[in-house]
């Protein structure tokens, strides 16, 4: 597989490592009512999906950001890369 | 038809006419009291259990595609009880007892062979590791001997004992671990089943649950819609799909693991090796084949097929093993698709949908579990209580702190 990293262009897959589902992103806060609950469904049940599925890739052997992939994980096709950081960032998120 | 070396002998005199197909080819029923849901090892077991040891009638396993044709006949064939964690081993110990009285139980030659399985050291902290899980093995009732350099050497000459980095300090070999003819378990099973009444369904795939008031009524499939007291899901890779039908979240991604057989040698590998400096695991089939595996290709997959990067990883740690094997050719690869679970360990539960089971989680290490889990499912359909080797397979163990962690990793499927 080869990911369109958007600063470096296309990329062997083989340099990143795979962290899973990009809903990890999304880490609730700590101090909310029901936390126990929403934690234990923000890291254990995650988007298992066969067809698209946004994931976070680390390219570890490159320049150390982390992409949001959309992928098809039954072809493997990948159709989309953004940086994690942006994705974060539309979200609101702190970076 | 009971199989036996006369049998075997008659035929052949008189032309192989007396053999009739192994199982009946039936259409689905209107219901059933039991449902099970995948025809790969797991489910054809616990129909046969359900049948012969819960007194279970009207059972049917439902399959979508052939028999074999999923994990169970993918796999590279290794059983073995030498777990850690007291929530495993008692688990696969029943189940390493079950495979040694199978073949007589089953009436069906599943090629059993106890060859022996010995993990590779490199290190002192290996070793230190290797003497615990043994000892662990041998309180719980397996066994286990720690080899040094020389034991090893007696067992295996041919290894790369001098590597620099990775020197083989020794093994820890567990002589009653070995391999299993994996599609003749699904034949077998499948048959024995049969014999007992259980209907098998093949080419039926389940398209969705029926569920009122909180109670699986039956299942949606492409021949129609079958009635059921009980639905039990088995489906190894495909669990989070066909979870997902009954509105639930399961916590399992679905990982693709790639599997490889050489063209035939003469006798090289007496049993099974694994290497302890890279991820990479190898045995000989009967036929001659070297068949190997190593890691998972790492990323959420359906595609039943890996990519080169993992083929380049597990022949290199192969050929850094056992340097005779680089002039050795691949004759073929392929992939499965597994239930990579949050934990490492599996599951065998209830759900809270009354009437609704789930057996899944397997990651790559179901195949040597065939027996005990279906064991374990068909007493926990029969019964409503789990098996008291599988009390610790709960669908909502992260919820209350009770991961089985065998590896310690986390809630990291693809490092499991
Ligand atoms: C390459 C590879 C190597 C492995 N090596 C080992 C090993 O050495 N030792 C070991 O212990 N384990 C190993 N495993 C793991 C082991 O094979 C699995 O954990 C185990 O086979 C899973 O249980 P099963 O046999 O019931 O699965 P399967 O044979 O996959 O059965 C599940 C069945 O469910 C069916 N199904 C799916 N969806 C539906 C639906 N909607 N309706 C009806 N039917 C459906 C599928 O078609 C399939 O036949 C390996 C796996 C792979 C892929």
């Amino acid at each position: 597989m080869l990911i369109p990293h958007p600063l470096l262009g296309l990329r062997d897959a083989a340099e990143f490592t795979y962290l899973g589902d990009a809903a990890l992103i999304e880490r609730p806060e700590g101090d909310i009512e029901n936390a126990q609950d929403v934690f234990h469904n923000y890291l254990f049940l995650r988007d298992n999906p066969a067809g698209e599925h946004r994931e976070l890739w680390f390219h570890e052997q490159g320049d150390r950001s982390w992409l949001v992939v959309t992928r098809n994980t039954v072809t493997h096709e990948i159709i989309k890369a953004e940086l994690a950081r942006d994705v974060a960032i539309q979200k609101g998120r702190s970076t | 038809m009971h199989y036996s070396g006369f049998r075997v002998i008659k035929e052949a005199l008189t032309g192989h006419k007396g053999w009739g197909p192994a199982w009946r080819d039936v259409a689905p029923q209107k219901d059933y009291d039991y449902v099970i849901i995948g025809g790969g090892g797991h489910g054809l077991a616990a129909a046969y259990y359900l049948a012969r040891e819960f007194g279970g009638k009207r059972i049917a396993v439902v399959e979508k595609g052939w028999l074999g044709g999923g994990n169970v006949g993918r796999n590279t064939t290794i059983v073995r009880s030498n777990y850690l964690l007291d929530g495993n081993a008692p688990f696969y110990e029943f189940s390493l007892k079950l495979w040694e009285g199978l073949e007589k139980e089953l009436n069906y030659n599943a090629m059993v062979s106890q060859r022996g399985i010995l993990n590779l050291v490199h290190t002192d902290a290996q070793r230190d590791a290797a003497r615990r899980r043994g000892n662990a093995m041998i309180l719980n009732g397996s066994d286990a001997e720690l080899l040094d350099t020389e034991g090893v050497r007696k067992l295996y000459p041919f290894l790369n004992y001098d590597n620099a980095r990775f020197p083989i300090k020794g093994g820890l070999l567990h002589r009653r671990g070995g391999t299993v003819r994996h599609d003749a378990v699904a034949w077998g099973y499948a048959r024995a089943a049969d014999r007992l009444g259980v209907d098998i369904i093949q080419n039926c795939e389940v398209t969705g649950f029926k569920i009122e008031a909180g109670k699986v009524l039956g299942v949606e499939t492409t021949r129609g819609y079958i009635g059921a007291g009980k639905v039990a899901s088995s489906v190894a890779g495909s669990s989070s799909r066909v979870m997902a039908m009954a509105g639930m979240r399961v916590p399992i991604e679905s990982h693709v693991l790639q599997a490889f057989v050489s063209e035939a040698l003469k006798p090289t590998i007496p049993g099974v090796i694994t290497y302890g400096a890279g991820h990479f695991y190898c045995s000989q089939s009967d036929k001659g084949g070297l068949v190997f595996g190593g890691d998972i290709d790492g990323y959420n997959s359906y595609a039943s097929r890996g990519n080169l990067p993992v083929v380049e990883d597990v022949i290199e740690s192969g050929v850094s093993l056992i340097p005779a094997i680089g002039r050795v050719r691949l004759l073929r690869s392929w992939g499965g698709i597994m239930d990579m679970s949050m934990d490492g360990s599996p599951f065998i539960d209830k759900t809270h949908i009354e009437g609704l089971y789930f057996n899944g989680g397997w990651c790559y290490g179901g195949f040597k579990a065939t027996p005990a889990a279906g064991w374990c499912l068909a007493h926990l359909l029969a019964k409503d209580t789990p098996h008291e080797t599988a009390t610790a397979y709960r669908l909502d163990r992260f919820r209350t702190g009770h991961a089985v962690d065998e590896k310690g990793q986390g809630a990291q499927p693809n490092l499991h």
